[in-house]
């Protein structure tokens, strides 16, 4: 049973209010920051608590903060990314319907850390319906007077802006999102400069995850010391996580990163196990980006030993066998998921959303949608899966953001783990169309679920 | 000490494929490459020195950097757009000489003709095209894309400039000649993804009296002027430096010529095929001189040209190149010989005023008797 920080109290009635979220406790976090630590101190904190971006990278989160410049006389920012779009990850979304006032108690604290007196929420345009709750809930913080000028006698002034994304995954990237901030096209930036010397318009900017902004509470109020002691080596804390695909619960959990993924999909407390009997054959256990693993690889690592929900064990083995935390969008697939379609799907996926500005990025994800297209479809050639791993390997690395990495890695791995799928696509045309390929030797070693 | 303090920074060294060179701090990786020269340097088809903000979109000039400083000898683990990296003092990079960078150029170069309509026999630009370089360098016989290739329509931009977005490979300096050069931008990149395109949007004309210069930086076919097209492949025609007193820009160029004709006009270009600097400012000429001034007679011709590219166009060009001895007067014991045709006479070809027509020469033209000058 993980101990819960951030979705603890999200479903008491009318939490989204800022009254009942105050009875709650609320707001401590930012009373205990202005009266008693220095914005240093606040900094300090956060990098005791080990507290790692959940935004996809796993940056550490205080030490992003103390790379920002502090020229004199230059306003600093900080920019929360709400622009959630990795197909597979809806977390942020869930903490901000549920319980936005946990997002601007974080920005708060985050802001008087950083300096920053104006700070931005920058949210994807579909989570309309969202903004509109961030909007009420910054109304009522600055009815109380955690916003606006001199907040709490401290002499910090602050204020909170939502503005809406129009609908494009690349406004997730940071320095996409700071230009598509600026007003202009969401190409993302050649770096460095990196946004911390040169982010919002010009000044130092640190953009962090919805998530990692929200720890900053339980943070605060537990100390850096005690979060670090939640959760195993370098993954500290908790974690959200948004489960999907075949299983019986989908949903967004709250993990302390010391259960095994095999607890997590089979434990009637997180996913349920898999519907109707069906066997487990993949997952993408970070959000679309990062590399699929087949199931024997899912639930042990290449050593043999149980796979965690944490950052280093999921990575264990590299890309070889291994996988990434990335964002937490964690998608199951059953014995009837066909990986050559999904390879597609997610194909299409960045060949639509890739900005345009490098010649690989731009080139590269539109050829390898339409061969993944034709292997689907039974036009598949026997050189098709060879020419695949030759596009994404002149693609990956050598592109100005990680859209491109990201581009090529679902492929990459998809051929890696999957390839006789793959020649049975080009080899049984027909049969392909008819019915899945199945498990074969990927086969789920668990019948039973765990719990 | 103040002694020291006022002298300039101290010189970095940088070695790329093997050869070291000094360059002030700041210098990026291209730049150091230029200083050096030849080979060693990467191509570049997005970034312009002349331009700020540009480079780092197309990697054709990606180096890999073996160390990256004398403080911190690491590589680094990624290829590095050498146009937007400065160099660190001891840094050691490898162009030429890495395999990982040449693979890797050859893939940028497969991905940039992906699309590309290859429609050169038919392009403007063929001759002096820099993707032409680039394929004749690292591009392969055939292409393993299978597909129909991705198709714009034809866009006037503005009277005198055509847009063909089909060759365009997305380097956005257009968009940054409008920004820098021009009052007011009415084009930019539309969409994203592989159905990015440069447009006006609304077919909105683009009329500064400093557009033309898009054409100039275009590394590819799709910005033409138009009142050269279909006029002449570049390869036959005589560049020569020119100037005139111009009240809008600095009013030196390149004319392009056949015979006496001016079937061109362009700014001068230097061995990187960017517009030349005069006393470090960019030579950008104007639309005046480029599409209104057609005569030889608006122009004070200085020489021909230097065409020091590698491309095409310089394959029968006049530097380097030995004249041979006029034996003719020896044998002749010092008598000049006489002339014995007029090759006007002979060819009706030559009597046709190219820059007249009112379109793209054909052999209709030739054949058609009232289109003959006179
Ligand atoms: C194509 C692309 C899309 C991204 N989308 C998001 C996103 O939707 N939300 C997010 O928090 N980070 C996203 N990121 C990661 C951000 O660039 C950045 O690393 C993150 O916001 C940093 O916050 P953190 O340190 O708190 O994780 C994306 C990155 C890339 C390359
Ligand atoms: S990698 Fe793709 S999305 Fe990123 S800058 Fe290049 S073209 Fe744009
Ligand atoms: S039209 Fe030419 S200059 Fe403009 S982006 Fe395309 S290739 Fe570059
Ligand atoms: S010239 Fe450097 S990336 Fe294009």
């Amino acid at each position: 049973m993980g101990r819960k920080l951030l979705l603890e109290k999200a479903h008491i009635e009318n939490i989204r209010s800022y009254e009942v979220y105050r009875k709650e406790g609320g707001y401590r976090s930012v009373e205990k920051a202005l009266k008693t630590l220095t914005p240093d101190q606040v900094t300090d904190e956060v990098k005791k608590s080990g507290l790692r971006g959940r935004g996809g990278a796993g940056f550490p989160t205080g030490m992003k903060w103390s790379f920002l410049t502090k020229p004199e006389g230059v306003p600093r920012y900080l920019v929360v990314n709400a622009d959630e779009s990795e197909p597979g990850t809806f977390k942020d979304r869930y903490l901000m319907e549920f319980i936005p006032h946990l997002l601007i108690e974080g920005m708060v604290t985050s802001s008087y850390a950083l300096g920053s007196n104006r700070s931005y929420i920058y949210i994807r345009g579909e989570y309309a319906w969202i903004a509109h709750i961030l909007e009420q809930a910054i109304e009522e913080a600055h009815q109380h007077g955690w916003l606006g000028k001199n907040i709490l006698g401290s002499g910090f002034d602050c204020n909170i802006y939502v503005q809406r994304g129009a609908g494009a995954y690349i406004c997730g990237e940071e320095t996409a999102l700071l230009e598509s901030l600026e007003g202009k096209r969401g190409n993302p930036r050649i770096k460095p400069p990196f946004p911390a010397v040169k982010g919002l318009w010009g000044c130092p900017t640190a953009v962090n995850n919805v998530e990692t902004i929200a720890a900053l509470v339980p943070i605060i109020n537990e100390g850096g010391e005690e979060y670090a002691k939640i959760g195993m080596g370098k993954s500290t804390g908790t974690k959200l996580i948004s489960a999907c695909g075949n299983i019986n619960k989908p949903g967004v959990y709250e993990i302390d990163m010391t259960i095994s993924v095999e607890e997590f999909i089979y434990s009637d407390e997180y996913c349920g196990g898999i519907p109707q009997g069906k066997k487990l054959k993949a997952c993408i256990p970070g959000g679309s980006s990062v590399p699929i693993l087949p199931a024997n690889l899912l639930l042990k690592t290449a050593k043999g030993e149980a796979r965690m929900m944490n950052y280093e064990s999921l990575a264990d083995g590299g890309f070889a066998t291994g996988s990434m935390m990335g964002s937490g969008g964690f998608i199951v697939m059953d014995d009837t998921q066909c990986v050559v379609k999904h390879t597609y799907t997610l194909a299409r996926f960045y060949r639509h959303e890739s900005c345009g500005q490098c010649s690989p990025c731009r080139e590269g994800t539109g050829w390898m949608e339409k061969i993944l297209w034709n292997l689907e479809t039974g036009k598949g050639r026997s050189g098709d899966i060879d020419l695949l791993w030759d596009i994404q390997r002149k693609i990956e690395g050598n592109t100005i953001c990680p859209l491109g990495d990201a581009a090529a890695w679902p492929v990459a791995a998809a051929i890696r783990h999957f390839r006789d799928e793959f020649e049975w696509h080009v080899t049984h045309p027909e049969e392909a169309q008819k019915r899945n390929y199945g498990l074969a030797h990927y086969a789920d070693p668990l019948s039973v679920s765990v719990a | 000490m103040a002694d020291e303090i006022k002298k300039a920074p101290a010189p970095l060294k940088v070695t790329i494929d093997n050869i070291t060179v000094e360059v002030p701090a700041g210098t990026t990786i291209l730049k150091a490459a230029r200083q050096i020269g030849g080979e060693v340097t990467p191509p570049a088809m997005c970034y312009y020195s002349k331009l700020e903000g540009s480079g780092g979109k197309c990697r054709t000039c990606l180096v890999e950097v073996a160390a990256g400083s004398t403080a911190d000898p690491r590589p680094m683990p990624k290829l590095v757009a050498s146009c937007r990296t400065n160099v660190m003092d001891g840094m050691v990079v490898k162009n030429i000489t890495s395999e990982r960078v040449q693979e890797a150029r050859a893939g940028v170069v497969e991905f940039l003709l992906l699309n590309h309509p290859l429609d050169c026999p038919v392009c403007d630009q063929a001759g002096e095209c820099h993707l032409q370089d680039l394929g004749y360098q690292h591009g392969k016989e055939g292409t393993r894309y299978q597909f129909e290739r991705r198709t714009f329509e034809k866009e006037d931009i503005g009277p005198k400039i055509q847009l063909h977005m089909n060759r365009c490979i997305l380097c956005y300096r257009c968009t940054y000649v409008a920004d820098q050069l021009t009052d007011c931008r009415v084009h930019g990149v539309l969409d994203r993804g592989d159905h990015a395109n440069i447009s006006t949007h609304i077919s909105k004309a683009i009329d500064s009296n400093f557009s033309g210069n898009m054409i100039d930086v275009c590394p590819v076919g799709a910005l033409t002027d138009k009142t050269f097209r279909f006029k002449n492949r570049v390869w036959f025609t005589k560049p020569v430096d020119a100037h005139r007193d111009c009240p809008e820009c600095c009013g030196k160029v390149t004319l392009w010529q056949r015979g006496d004709e001016v079937l061109r006009v362009t700014a001068r270009k230097d061995e990187w095929g960017e517009i030349q600097s005069y006393d470090g400012k960019p030579g950008w000429i104007c639309n005046t001189c480029r599409f209104e001034k057609k005569a030889a007679a608006d122009w004070v011709i200085e020489g021909p040209t230097v065409v020091n590219r590698h491309s095409v166009i310089s394959q029968g060009h006049y530097q380097g190149m030995q004249m041979p001895k006029e034996t003719i007067q020896d044998v002749m014991s010092g008598l000049n010989p006489r002339l014995l045709m007029d090759i006007h006479d002979i060819s009706e070809v030559n009597k046709i005023e190219l820059s007249q027509l009112p379109g793209a020469a054909t052999s209709a033209n030739y054949k058609n008797e009232s289109t003959k000058s006179e």
